[in-house]
């Protein structure tokens, strides 16, 4: 290329902020679940005696209701979580009961909970909720070309491809993405919520980009930028795409 | 030790029948022992650009159940006596075929020939997977325009994933064979170059068959375009091909045609 960009000395393209405006991702957390078997009546009174040894037991703890061993009516079931709410128990989520019978004061029905083990200390609880461990390492190389309808997925760091990424193909990292070659599929990269991640390519002829979430299609990449290597950052949650020189 | 080749494209309507019968008849003139065999079950169209539609008696799926023996389907041609043609069946369906069938007959098919050449389908489903499941080598067909170009980028991603080969770790050998090539639109910009096709690609280049009438002339009279006008330029430009299939290192041109000093000078094609 004849001109010679300095990257900082440009001002990055309009200050167009990228156009997604809700982003959301997939997480998991550990919730308490809370099994009540009939007579409801005497299991509440149960609570009720875990509660008068322990006050704070179940205070800002997210509970999920499994409904299994009931069978209790919509109204029951609202009836059972103004009841819990009262003894300072909130209840987030149900489980085990009907889906057709759920109404909309209800809260929603989960699915695909595993057991796990609960650690009695506070902190516990909190840790697993935190975000999730960014400084791994791990690194992904890929040695022949991405092709067309193919679909690379590492959460667990960079991806490095020594080749082009075809039309219709898409890469999706935990860390930043690497193409020595041209760029013209999907990019993903910081998908589990790393804000520093960035794209590289040698030329970039993208369909679509996205760091940590915020995206930006074919359509917005700037013109004179098209089919020359180039870097793609995020500022703030300004999507920002400048050449390499 | 015989070679399967499969011609296959993931679009549809870029020339793979047609160059499955150019490539196995040019293959045969070169005193080659080849078999082509029609895997598009339910749209065969093989068995009429090779000229035996009304010779057809049995076909792959017949053999495939065990109805009919390999030797009573396969049908050869007239003109060149070590081509033969396997056809596929018009009244079944992509469904009627099965892996371990298909396995058979191609071990079958690669004890008595020299080349068997499997004539794949459009699409990437059962018929498209069978085809080049038992493949050593591939022959991609694409026209130069981005819709097919990506639809190859597509099947490439599959002859690296869906083929016995590639199960085992080795790789299936991938040429380009770039079809229905317009030198002057390309120049104007309508068309890609083949330095596109290669670059978004990434696959040796096998051969470029320049657009000709010859082509349409040849499959309406049932003859594979090889036999038919061996002097014309996509006869010209397959027969390269498939010396380069051979092994032969042939200098990339791409013919055009012929016209005599008189058309030239008055710039007009007669009638």
């Amino acid at each position: 290329m004849s001109e010679a960009v300095l990257p900082s000395a440009k001002p990055a393209q309009p200050q167009k902020p990228a156009r997604q405006l809700m982003r959301f991702r997939g997480r998991s957390y550990v919730a308490y679940v809370l099994s009540p078997k009939p007579p409801i009546v005497e299991w509440l009174a149960e609570v009720d005696a875990t509660l008068a040894r322990s006050p704070n037991f179940f205070a800002g703890k997210p509970v999920i209701l499994d409904l299994a061993a009931t069978e209790l009516s919509s109204p029951a079931i609202r009836h059972l979580i103004d009841n819990l709410d009262q003894r300072g128990i909130r209840v987030l989520g149900l489980e085990g009961f009907d889906a057709a019978l759920l109404t909309p004061d209800l809260p929603p029905l989960l699915s695909g909970g595993r057991d796990c083990a609960i650690t009695t200390s506070e902190s516990a609880a909190a840790k697993t909720a935190a975000a999730p461990d960014k400084s791994k390492a791990g690194s992904l190389l890929l040695e022949s070309p991405v092709r067309s309808g193919q679909s690379v997925v590492f959460a667990e760091g960079d991806v490095t491809v020594l080749g082009s990424v075809g039309s219709g193909a898409e890469i999706v990292a935990g860390g930043s993405i690497h193409i020595y070659g041209a760029l013209r599929g999907r990019a993903m990269a910081g998908v589990n919520g790393n804000q520093n991640a960035r794209i590289f390519c040698n030329k970039i002829e993208a369909e679509l980009l996205a760091i940590d979430g915020y995206y930006q299609t074919a359509e917005d990449i700037d013109v004179s930028l098209r089919s020359r290597p180039a870097q793609v950052w995020l500022e703030g949650n300004a999507m920002k795409i400048t050449a390499l020189s | 030790m015989a070679k399967v080749l499969v011609v296959t494209s993931g679009k549809g309507g870029v020339g793979k029948t047609t160059s499955t019968a150019a490539l196995g008849a040019a293959l045969a003139q070169q005193g080659e022992k080849v078999c082509v065999v029609d895997f598009d079950v339910g749209l065969r169209n093989l068995d009429l650009v090779m000229g035996a539609e009304r010779r057809v008696v049995f076909d792959l799926i017949n053999v495939v159940q065990g109805v009919a023996k390999l030797q009573q389907a396969l049908i050869r041609d007239k003109r060149l006596e070590n081509l033969w043609l396997l056809p596929a069946s018009q009244t079944r369906d992509k469904d009627a075929l099965t892996n371990e069938g298909v396995g058979r007959i191609i071990a079958e098919l690669r004890s008595k020939f020299d080349w068997v050449i499997c004539d794949s389908p459009a699409g990437i489903e059962r018929g498209a997977t069978l085809a080049m499941r038992y493949a050593d080598e591939a022959v991609i067909v694409t026209n130069p325009e981005v819709s097919s170009v990506r639809d190859s980028d597509r099947i490439i991603g599959m002859l690296d994933s869906k083929t016995v080969k590639a199960e085992k770790g080795e790789q299936v050998t991938k040429h380009i064979l770039v079809t229905r090539y317009d030198a002057g639109r390309a120049a104007r910009g309508e068309m890609l170059s083949i330095d596109d096709v290669l670059e978004i690609l990434a696959t040796p280049l096998l051969g470029i068959i320049p657009e000709s009438e010859d082509v349409l002339k040849a499959s309406n009279v049932g003859s594979p375009v090889t036999v038919n006008n061996i002097a014309s330029a996509p006869a010209r430009a397959y027969t390269d091909a498939a010396l380069r299939l051979m092994g032969e290192d042939i200098e990339m041109v791409i013919p055009t045609d012929r016209r005599p000093i008189l058309q030239r000078l008055f710039g007009r094609r007669a009638a």
